[in-house]
């Protein structure tokens, strides 16, 4: 609070090393209290930060075979070397991972370009359907030359995206319909919604998926069958719709009731007050928390694990039980903690933009 | 009174007959008969809690009536949303807060409705829009937001965007009192050209100078009901029930 307050005395010039020499007495020596509290606190962060950096970086070997681990005592990075392909691309046929890596480039510049708010209507909607037709094209094969890929060989990072790229692509207006149903005055539109949204909402993620893949099937008629892949993506996408579309209708709420009475006097219909008057608002309220429910999915897609296909983590955990491998747990889920972590920053920091590109002018 | 009964001879623009609401168990507006004819400028006032806004507001079915018929433009108020969407496009509103859609910049606030409702070309609504603005003295600002303009100035644009719909009756639920002091007078400006250009206007307002110099009826209301109505200056100098003197007494003896 003192640095709010102009300060006559206090010279504002002189050397960097000498600006950040008063600071830290300032701030962090300025009482015997404080200085016992920064030596401490300095203590842990030596140690934390000196066993990780020493196992990580100084202890490790970065050879690309194992043999040269036996020598270090910290992490054998070979492991990455060895097991990439598999933990980026499952069980894709090896002579046709370049199909997987195209599908993993399609899906992140989608989203790249969908980021760009002059790209924003209704054709992107179209643009997105042209293009993951073109993606499960390239994926499957069977036409044009390309063999044939089941989809239960699909696998690693591109898995992870294909799921949380198009969990989002489709929660998000499914979330958008609930919304607006479990606010309508229509009854059973309202009982339809709310009953979903409960539903979904109350089960774990975990036991839809079991439900999708063991139980579905025996719902349906003979011979009839459902691709796995695809009861698992439908599942996640109705479980996050749920959640979002609470988030949805929170935003709607904050939405001051002369709103609603400005457009209704206007002679505004329904759909043209929510298009244009409401959720431009409302949406934009809800930024941060639908951020939030998009990084959760696309964590969560790695739970299809338990149904048995094979994701970024999947991957993993099949990689390490090779014995060959099985001392380098470690390296192997901070390998792809560090990929989640990539793609879960980016969209937090997206989210920020978006939220401050939005708030300007009003 | 040749006014009056030039008025009497007009068309009906709003006609009222045995009105009654109740929220919940309270009955908050109690047979309520009312005739607006074509070009009538009525001031209803009243203390607070006694109807008037939620009257107004009965007019174009922001709130639902439960008794009595109300029939704006020939067209009756009921549960059919096609007669309600008729008689919206007719029926301009300005509101106490005034709504103005914060995510729109001024133009866009007045072109939404003239597009999307009335189907007008967009060239078409911005040139109806800048006429609007510039009637009530703000065509300068169109490319602002909402929240760049003092109270006055977006109170103006509220009343330019109803204009923009070209109503047939104009609607204000107490347009100036979240106005401070002064800005009210910029905006009774706007309203008194408004009148003398022959608009038909309900004004819920305590704004009594408005009253005397542009009204043809005041009308006070008082729980519920309309306890008298009159020409301004019968209604000032010689009201009849004992709540209106009161009302009067307090509005006007500071």
């Amino acid at each position: 609070m003192t640095n709010l307050i102009p300060n006559q005395n206090r010279p504002t010039t002189g050397s960097a090393t000498h600006r950040s020499w008063r600071w830290v007495r300032e701030n962090l020596f300025s009482t015997p209290l404080n200085s016992v509290i920064t030596i401490f606190c300095l203590y842990i962060i030596w140690q934390v930060l000196s066993t990780v950096v020493g196992w990580a970086l100084i202890n490790a070997s970065f050879a690309s075979t194992k043999d040269a681990c036996e020598a270090v005592s910290g992490a054998c990075w070979a492991y990455v070397h060895q097991n990439y392909r598999f933990v980026l691309f499952g069980t894709y046929p090896l002579d046709e991972q370049w199909r997987s890596v195209l599908g993993s480039v399609m899906l992140i510049v989608g989203m790249l370009v969908s980021m760009n708010r002059r790209f924003w209507s209704p054709w992107l909607a179209l643009a997105w359907l042209v293009w993951l037709a073109l993606l499960y094209i390239i994926l499957a094969g069977d036409v044009f030359g390309l063999t044939r890929v089941d989809s239960a060989q699909w696998g690693g990072l591109t898995l992870t995206l294909l799921l949380a790229v198009v969990g989002i692509g489709f929660a998000a207006p499914l979330a958008l319909l609930l919304a607006l149903g479990r606010r309508s005055e229509m009854p059973f539109v309202k009982v339809v919604c709310v009953v979903f949204i409960e539903v979904f909402r109350g089960v774990p993620l975990i036991s839809v998926l079991i439900m999708a893949s063991v139980m579905f099937p025996l719902f349906l008629p003979e011979g009839v069958t459902i691709n796995k892949l695809l009861r698992a993506q439908v599942g996640i996408i109705f479980f996050q719709a749920a959640y979002l579309a609470e988030v949805f209708r929170g935003g709607m709420q904050a939405i001051p009731s002369g709103q609603y009475e400005a457009a209704d006097s206007l002679g505004l219909g329904y759909w043209q007050k929510m298009g244009k008057i409401i959720l431009p608002q409302a949406l934009r309220l809800v930024i941060p928390p639908t951020m939030s429910t998009f990084i959760s999915l696309l964590k969560d897609t790695s739970l299809v694990v338990i149904i048995g296909l094979f994701d970024l983590l999947g991957a993993t955990k099949s990689a390490i039980n090779d014995p060959a491998w099985r001392q380098q747990f470690i390296e192997g889920y901070v390998f792809i903690a560090l990929i989640f972590f990539c793609f879960c920053f980016f969209m937090s920091r997206y989210s920020l933009h978006l939220d401050r590109e939005l708030k300007r002018g009003m | 009174m040749s006014e009056q009964n030039r008025l009497s001879d007009r068309e009906s623009v709003i006609q009222v007959t045995n009105m009654n609401k109740w929220f919940g168990d309270f009955h908050v507006l109690r047979d309520i008969n009312l005739d607006v004819k074509q070009g009538e400028r009525i001031v209803i006032c009243g203390p607070s809690g006694s109807g008037k806004s939620t009257m107004i507001r009965c007019f174009n079915r922001l709130e639902e009536h439960q008794q009595g018929n109300v029939i704006v433009n020939g067209v009756e108020l009921t549960d059919n949303v096609k007669n309600i969407e008729v008689i919206r496009k007719d029926v301009g509103m300005v509101f106490q807060h005034f709504n103005l859609f914060p995510h729109l910049t001024v133009i866009q606030n007045l072109t939404l409705a003239p597009m999307f409702v009335l189907k007008h070309p967009k060239r078409e609504a911005e040139e109806t829009a800048m006429k609007y603005l510039e009637r009530v003295k703000i065509a300068e600002q169109a490319q602002k937001y909402p929240g760049q303009l003092s109270g006055g100035q977006q109170q103006r644009v509220a009343i330019a965007r109803s204009l923009c719909m070209n109503p047939k009756v104009m609607l204000f639920d107490e347009p100036t009192s979240a106005l401070d002091p002064e800005m009210i007078k910029e905006v009774l400006d706007v309203m008194v050209e408004l009148a003398e250009e022959g608009m038909t206007m309900l004004c819920v307002t305590h704004e009594m100078g408005f009253a005397k110099l542009v009204a043809d009826r005041v009308i006070f209301m008082d729980a519920g009901q309309i306890i008298e109505q009159n020409e301004p200056n019968e209604f000032f100098d010689n009201p009849k029930n004992d709540r209106t003197k009161l009302f009067l007494s307090q509005i006007l003896g500071h």
